[in-house]
């Protein structure tokens, strides 16, 4: 293979490097106005007035839309059913929610005016946890007219699910381990903030959002404003790093709405702060009951779930569900009983984020292995190859089963960091398995245009928030139509020039959209045969297309500008290409399909920890990804490094403080810490295992999420070495593991 | 314009510019929505994160926490000013070829703050290095790769 493999440069890289990259924030449309939303300092309260006359007096102020004078009922939309409403609709659920929005000629005069709008309200006790949201006497986070055919409507739960198979009480474990973990609230923190332009000015609505998923935005904006999707454009320009945060809509409506009121573009650009405030992580409470033999194998898991959603649903369900389902972890359990539960709660809506919902289930299976390895005296490597199903074994009863050698993974680990050598005083080694589901259906379409001059040109739903998409789809092509690599172009992220993609997400687009570009250049080969046929009068069987290049019958070979020439002659012409990947829902399955890999992970840490202050200094941090085949090998080690590193802030340092008023108190980069470069570990990698069994292209699967996935379990197995504490709630602060020292030692 | 419009003279990549500012204006604002150079980027808008870094008479600042009141007559560069003719300079090029840029966001500041590290420390070690990067922050590579395209910047001979 020429291009596939190879670690060819970023598409998009030398636009990145300059300066010249245009994100949604660096477009200036003409009469474009700006706009910004207006919020009050706590959670949950009731308005009682709202009074704009202040405001309006700010030169510049065009026009300010509250609660009180939109549009009554109050639109509302999301992805799992429609109750995000365009402003708090009589009460304010979260902190943060916006109350108002002001539109002015300059963003400076909306946040001078912004400022000057004083909301009145009754403030309400806000429920921020799983346990306040489950107590009998709670108000009702959302009114059952919202999801009116749900049977949980009139609780705070906001769905439920029981999973499993085998016949938990028949099961007979020689020990069984009980423990409760949990996983912290976090913000993606996208470097580039949450930044919307709309004009809804004229009969089509115009969009620019930094979405990953244009064709769901499409979609939930059409319905909103009650237009024929021909009639929404969505311009999604590479977004500055979403990692979920930009999968669902959040100020796309309201912007929309105030074009529409002010008939011009109008602009809406978040702070730091504010973004955290539009969308988190879901955090999790996690109760796991397993039943091992004296020998280490797994007989039982009892598992209850809890995660906790904020006020509106947004994918959170999804996100619990997904989760929840291979709570078990990647292993061989006989007998498994699963509660999967999400609430609703008075706090910012979680949404999809990096890992879905699993890292949040991987520190719970993970720490649960290695306390089984302790108490029945075997070794953490040992526990986990003996549960691990071989290749093509089921672990999930009726599912899709193990699709990789996952032994390799793990001995690779375990080897590359010296799982047995000795260690320093205060350092201690831990090692930690991950797994999550790709895409569970899916449809990806995909048009390749071949030029006359023998260039090509891409076009993809697919956003490339920093994944590299780009790069890996323009070796796709490159391999099949021998194209070099700098003549093809790629177009993306745009409802009015690309076809439909269901969404960028799950670690789908190599395999979903590869595939569909793939069967797109399959497409331009069958139709440059027939193309030869009708110029050379050949026999279309005795034509073959190869690396660019067109074999006749008798020896001879033609270009593609040559036989497009001789073809289409002075009129000129295109040879299109379109590919699809379809993946549909499967009735009955709970997750609605089977997935179409699994992302397979294994990371081992090793660290030193400060006894006088608590403090986790990560040495080492080696992550082994089973990736079927690696399309470019520097993009995958790119990927692994940086889910890696984002996971160590999880672990480590990042979690949301609320104050009994349910406000964030930890609110922008000053006091929500993620990990700079001095916070790395001192040595970092990422190899990754290639046995070519996927079912994307060249036989790769997805990956860019399992970096994340068992970064925690891995790190506190290893403080637990080094210390002799196990800490199950994340972050393991310096505090936490400074206290939990100084309580082991009295 | 209004009443408290101010005139400002700056030069900017090597242009002189004559400007009216409002006084609340930042350099980073001064710079995006007046002189149209969107490369530097807000992202945190306090002074945390770096992704708004340009060098401003030597040195490097956030340009988000400086009022462009403050630089009249100052000397900016921005990372449209390190490339010549569409040429990348070793810097540019060595983001690129370590692996160091995903979604992008994030680079510009990134390598100016590496910029003007190699300008005042033309061979750092991965510790000086990681003291002059710390306020910069990246949320895709995990900053392995940055620490190396610095390296390779290095190694290529870059002088800033």
């Amino acid at each position: 293979m020429k291009s596939i493999g190879n670690s060819v440069p970023r598409s998009g890289g030398r636009e990145r490097v300059s300066g010249k990259q245009r994100y949604v924030g660096d477009i200036k449309l003409a009469q474009m106005v700006h706009a910004k939303p207006v919020s009050i300092n706590c959670a949950h309260a009731r308005i009682t007035g709202i009074d704009t006359s202040e405001a309006e007096k700010v030169s510049g102020v065009l026009a300010i839309i509250t609660s009180e004078n939109i549009t009554q009922p109050i639109k509302r939309y999301g992805p799992t059913y429609a109750d995000r409403p365009l402003l708090a609709d009589n009460m304010v659920q979260y902190h943060g929610e916006p109350v108002a929005l002001v539109v002015a000629e300059t963003s400076h005069a909306a946040a001078v005016a912004a400022s000057r709008v004083a909301i009145s309200y009754e403030e309400l006790k806000p429920i921020l946890t799983v346990e306040e949201a489950l107590d009998p006497h709670a108000e009702l986070v959302q009114s059952p007219q919202l999801r009116k055919n749900h049977p949980l409507r009139n609780t705070n739960i906001l769905d439920h699910w029981d999973f499993g198979w085998g016949d938990i009480t028949q099961a007979q474990p020689d020990i069984t381990i009980t423990n409760t973990y949990r996983f912290n609230q976090l913000a993606h923190f996208a470097i580039e903030p949450y930044t919307y332009i709309a004009d809804a000015s004229a009969d089509v609505i115009t969009v620019y959002s930094p979405t990953q998923n244009p064709f769901r935005l499409q979609k939930s904006i059409a319905d909103t404003f009650e237009l024929p999707l021909s009639h929404v454009v969505i311009h999604a320009p590479d977004p500055g790093g979403a990692f979920g945060g930009k999968q669902h809509p959040k100020f796309e409506h309201i912007c929309a709405y105030a074009s529409q009121v002010v008939q011009r573009p109008v602009r809406i650009e978040l702070t730091l702060e504010e973004s955290f405030q539009a969308a988190r992580r879901s955090a999790a409470t996690i109760t796991m009951t397993s039943g091992f033999t004296h020998d280490g194998i797994l007989v039982s898991q009892d598992i209850e779930t809890w995660y906790l959603a904020g006020a509106y649903a947004d994918i959170a369900p999804r996100v619990a569900s997904k989760g929840s389902y291979l709570a078990a972890g990647p292993y061989v359990v006989p007998h498994v009983r699963t509660s999967a539960n999400v609430v609703l709660s008075h706090t910012v809506p979680s949404t999809a984020y990096r890992g879905f919902g699993n890292p949040q289930v991987a520190w719970a299976y993970e720490s649960q292995m290695d306390a089984a390895a302790k108490a029945l005296g075997l070794d953490a490597v040992e526990i986990r190859m003996k549960n691990l199903p071989k290749r093509g074994q089921e672990f999930i009863a009726n599912d899709k089963p193990a699709d990789g050698i996952w032994s390799q993974t793990l001995q690779k680990a375990a080897d590359e960091i010296g799982w047995n050598k000795p260690l320093l005083p205060d350092h201690g080694r831990g090692i930690a398995l991950g797994i999550k589901m790709g895409a569970t259906s899916g449809a990806s379409y995909a048009i390749v245009r071949l030029h006359m001059d023998g260039s090509a040109t891409v076009f993809s739903g697919t956003s490339d928030m920093g994944q590299g998409a780009r790069t890996i789809f323009t070796q796709v092509v490159s391999e099949e139509l021998g194209v070099p690599f700098e003549n093809i172009d790629m177009v993306m992220g745009d409802t009015e020039k690309v076809p439909y993609d269901l969404q960028t997400s799950a670690s789908r687009s190599t395999v979903f959209m590869g595939t569909a570009i793939q069967r797109a250049c399959d497409d331009i080969r069958a139709q440059l045969k027939k193309l030869a046929s009708e110029a050379y009068k050949i026999e279309e069987q005795q034509i073959s297309v190869e690396s660019g290049t067109v074999h006749l019958s008798d020896g001879i070979c033609k270009t593609y500008t040559e036989l497009l020439k001789d073809r289409f002659g002075k009129l000129g012409g295109e040879v299109i290409g379109v590919g699809q990947m379809r993946s549909e829902l499967v009735a009955g399955h709970p997750l609605g399909g089977q997935p179409a890999f699994y992302e397979f992970v294994c990371c081992a840490a090793e660290v030193a920890v400060d006894r006088n202050t608590g403090e986790i200094a990560v040495d080492k941090l080696y992550i082994i990804s089973d990736v079927g085949k690696a399309l470019n090998s520097q993009h995958v080690t790119m990927q692994d490094e940086g889910a890696a590193v984002m996971a160590v802030g999880h672990t480590l340092m990042e979690h949301y403080i609320y104050d009994e008023h349910g406000r964030i108190r930890n609110l922008g980069a000053l006091d929500y810490r993620i990990p700079t470069i001095k916070d790395i570990p001192r040595d970092l990698r990422s190899y990754h295992i290639e046995n070519h069994d996927g079912p994307g292209p060249y036989g790769a699967k997805g990956m860019s999420e399992g970096g994340t996935l068992s970064v925690s379990p891995a790190i506190a197995s290893a403080v637990e070495q080094a210390t002799g504490v196990r800490i199950r709630d994340l972050p393991l602060t310096p505090e936490k593991v400074w206290k939990a020292l100084q309580e082991i030692e009295q | 314009m209004s009443t408290t419009a101010i005139t400002l003279h700056l030069t900017v990549n090597g242009i002189a510019h004559t400007v009216e500012i409002e006084p609340h204006e930042t350099l980073l604002e001064l710079l995006r929505d007046r002189l149209g150079l969107t490369g530097p980027k807000k992202c945190c808008g306090e002074g945390e994160c770096g992704a708004c870094t340009v060098i401003l008479n030597g040195k490097s600042v956030n340009s988000c926490i400086i009022l462009a009141a403050e630089t009249e007559g100052a000397q900016v560069t921005t990372i449209e000013g390190l490339s010549h003719d569409g040429q990348l300079a070793i810097i540019q090029e060595a983001f690129l070829d370590a692996g160091a840029v995903q979604c992008g966001f994030c680079t510009p500041g990134m390598i100016m703050e590496a910029h003007y590290l190699l300008s005042i420390h033309p061979s750092p070690s991965d510790e000086e290095i990681q003291t002059a990067m710390e306020g910069n922050l990246c949320r895709c590579t995990g900053y392995k790769a940055i620490r190396e395209a610095i390296n390779i910047a290095v190694k290529r001979g870059y002088q800033a």
